[in-house]
């Protein structure tokens, strides 16, 4: 099993959770993970780009055009991002108009759901449900119980679950 | 305690300081900065894991938390030492004369680096630094590896009696791998300082034969075995050729050859401690190879001591010299040094949306009431959030900790000099504030400088997550302290004018501003102080203690896009006909600090109940 990942928003948007969740996900298979992050600066509402590597790598971050799946926070990141996936790549955009790649808008869903944050789960969901994944909806679920806050986990696994459905 | 060795996914600061609690350090102190800073966090997080007495602090500065670890390593015990790259500067004094004198106890000074740089103000390389203090220094290629290299550190430092220096990347740093953790040990060791005075307090005369002995020792060091740059053989399709690399270089190249079908081809050689470097692998390369590439972050440190006639890197332009050395960086420069064909698909250098002060941000409120007040001002300012002050045109100068201050003085002094002088308005962080903005706010004052300061107090080390600061009254581990007041401080320094402002008072700010300016053209030249305090928008408790209002845009508003372009808060963005400003819901925290912004009085606030 080897599979790459970019996971791309801005900062605030819970970029590093759904990271988070991703990589637990594989340690919980016992799949060696690396992920590179996002600190600092940037973090303050500016363009945050994750990378995820599971199976077998030594280093965390993806060469251009090697990326099997994106996981798209912020649609005008697509400009900024779409280089380093691969051509055939799976592409999860959360987004409230047509265009390219799986679209949902995650944003109003969450909204809906009374906290804006919970868009990355959302996306997280449809990936899952896409099976763009290497890991199954109860291995993700698994995974949010592992690292969500306790006041916040009902609200976190409902988001995945809304995503997975829609 | 576990005996098996347990699995958990960590990220490199947090397997760094998870390691530092298995190698029995009890010391530890350091200034926060990023890519560093979690590595203490961890520290602290982890302190119940810890089979002995744990010392954990946030220091004032870098030079400080050297010090305090440095005296615990004289006493026999583990400490550390942790900043980064730009720490090692503000710790420069004390980290060049440790290197002759030595310690007793093991201790590690831990600088991250950050190639890029993605939140440095320089990419400066801490191994050459080391070569310049002659101070070994490892240079591990995964998170895994940076925390087992601390138990080594460790027994290099007590074997040789000297400070050793770990240092990681920003890859390294913030990356997250599936980490082994080990149990912690119990050394048992009872502080004990052995008087030496011809060591510890070494005169110049005690200094050639201190040196004499290091050299000898660095020596030893260099051709420790199992610090040896580590072999993976090539299969001899490419004779007389190598590679090496150190750092996470290491694992770009590792994963590109596995991906070009070039693993286990070519001789590779994987750097562990890049100073000092081993005498016999500079020979066993001169002799063994005519062709070597070296791939390292971020200057040519291994390439200058190889002195090699056939390598290539940094020295003759196959690697560029500054800059991140990326996976499409490396593949390049592979391709160029092994002669194959190389297609880079360039993607259009995009930056995306570019970092701003968070809504509600009182940092924005205080810049806003300064640019109104002085829209002519001079405006040095410092490191933390508030230098996002630049998105709004409120800061000029962002140089190194503490500098504004100095640099606000400097600016006064070379205007007065030709007769008028412009309103000078430096803003520094409160943590900023005690690292070193003291001594320059005393050397300010002696020297007459009439400018404004204005301290910037959110209660918190806020860019790099939220440390305390010293007026909280609270430690790194988070029991209770003594506070350090601000004013108490200011006033001490020989400031006449103080004022205390909530900046989400925007008129009262402003008035104050032009107070403290009448102040310092009056006749009593001096230095006007104004602490701008309001918490900050990253600690839940400020947001749900303060009012909220519902802020809308009305009809008045003529789409000219000032609040967005001079305020710059995220949360105000234009419709979409482009025609009228409106408000995210999403992230707006209801502060209304951005309705003077608008100079047609088109953003409006009413109280939620």
């Amino acid at each position: 099993m080897k599979q790459q990942i970019i996971v791309s928003g801005i900062g605030g948007q819970g970029v590093l959770f759904l990271t988070r969740v991703i990589a637990q996900a594989a340690v919980d298979q016992g799949l060696p993970v690396l992920t590179a992050e996002t600190h600092g600066m940037a973090q303050r509402g500016g363009t945050v780009l994750s990378t995820i590597k599971v199976g077998s790598y030594h280093s965390p971050l993806i060469r251009t055009g090697q990326a099997d799946v994106g996981l798209l926070l912020w649609e005008d990141n697509l400009a900024v991002h779409r280089s380093l996936l691969k051509p055939e790549g799976h592409l999860l955009i959360n987004a409230d108009e047509e265009g390219e790649g799986a679209r949902i808008d995650a944003s109003g869903l969450a909204r809906e759901m009374g906290n804006p944050v919970l868009s990355n789960l959302i996306l997280l969901g449809l990936a899952v449900r896409r099976q763009a994944l290497f890991c199954d909806a109860v291995q993700c679920e698994k995974a949010v119980r592992t690292l969500a806050p306790e006041r916040f986990l009902d609200q976190n696994l409902a988001a995945f679950r809304r995503g997975l459905e829609d | 305690m576990k005996d098996h060795a347990e699995i958990e996914l960590l990220m490199g600061n947090e397997a760094i300081g998870r390691a530092l609690i298995e190698a029995g350090c009890q010391i530890a102190a350091a200034y926060p900065g990023t890519p560093s800073t979690e590595i203490l966090q961890a520290v602290a997080d982890r302190r119940e894991e810890a089979l002995e007495p744990l010392h954990i602090e946030w220091s004032v500065n870098e030079k400080i938390a050297f010090e305090i670890a440095l005296a615990a390593a004289y006493t026999g015990k583990r400490s550390a030492v942790v900043m980064k790259q730009v720490g090692l500067n503000v710790a420069a004094d004390p980290f060049m004369r440790t290197a002759y004198l030595g310690v007793k106890g093991g201790m590690v000074t831990i600088v991250a680096d950050d190639p890029g740089p993605h939140s440095s103000q320089n990419e400066q390389d801490t191994r050459l630094f080391c070569l310049q203090g002659r101070v070994p220094v490892l240079d591990p290629a995964s998170p895994a590896e940076a925390a087992q290299m601390v138990e080594t550190a460790y027994a290099l430092s007590e074997k040789f009696e000297i400070n050793v220096v770990l240092r990681p990347t920003t890859r390294i740093c913030h990356s997250r791998q599936n980490v082994a953790l080990h149990p912690p040990k119990r050394l048992e060791r009872q502080a004990r300082f052995e008087k030496d005075p011809s060591r510890w307090a070494a005169t110049p005369a005690f200094l050639p034969a201190l040196h004499r002995k290091l050299n000898h020792t660095l020596e030893q060091v260099a051709a420790e075995p199992d610090l040896q740059p580590q072999l993976t053989p090539g299969d001899g399709s490419h004779p007389r050729t190598a590679l090496v690399a150190s750092g996470i270089v290491y694992g770009h190249l590792v994963d590109l050859l596995d991906d070009l079908g070039l693993g286990g081809s070519i001789d590779l050689y994987q750097v562990l401690m890049p100073y000092p470097l081993s005498s016999q692998f500079r020979e066993q390369l001169r002799r063994d190879y005519d062709r070597i590439l070296v791939l390292e972050e971020t200057y040519p440190v291994i390439e200058l001591q190889l002195a090699h006639p056939g390598a290539r890197g940094k020295q003759d332009g196959t690697l560029p010299r500054e800059g991140e050395l990326t996976p499409d960086v490396v593949e390049q420069a592979l391709c160029a040094f092994l002669d194959r064909p190389f297609s880079p698909e360039t993607p259009p250098e995009r930056r995306g949306q570019r970092p701003s002060l968070c809504p509600g941000c009182p940092h924005r409120a205080s810049f806003a009431a300064i640019k109104r007040a002085f829209p002519r001002g001079l405006f040095p300012s410092d490191i933390g959030c508030y230098t996002l002050g630049m998105n709004l045109g409120a800061v000029d100068t962002v140089h190194c900790m503490g500098a504004c201050i100095s640099q606000g003085a400097g600016f006064y002094q070379s205007y007065a000099q030709d007769g008028d002088f412009p309103t000078v308005v430096v803003t520094i962080g409160d943590s900023t504030f005690f690292h070193s903005g003291i001594p320059a706010l005393i050397n300010a004052v002696i020297q007459k400088a009439r400018i404004i300061v204005m301290i910037l107090d959110n209660a918190t080390t806020a860019m790099t997550g939220g440390q305390p600061v010293p007026h909280l009254g609270l430690t790194a581990s988070g029991d209770a302290t003594r506070a350090i007041g601000i004013e108490p401080l200011v006033r001490a320094a020989g400031v006449d004018f103080l004022e205390v402002c909530d900046p989400y008072d925007q008129q009262r700010l402003e008035r104050l501003l032009k107070e403290a300016d009448r102040h310092i053209r009056g006749p009593e030249p001096g230095v006007a102080v104004i602490i701008s305090r309001h918490g900050c928008m990253m600690d839940s408790a400020v947001l749900s203690g303060q009012e909220k209002y519902q802020v809308t845009v009305t009809e008045d508003c003529t789409g000219c896009k000032r609040c967005i372009q001079a305020f710059e808060c995220p949360a105000i963005e234009m419709d979409e006909s482009g025609a009228r400003a409106r408000i995210n819901t999403d992230r707006c925290v209801g502060c209304g600090t951005c309705i003077p912004s608008c100079p047609f009085n088109a953003i409006v606030k009413e109280k939620l109940s």
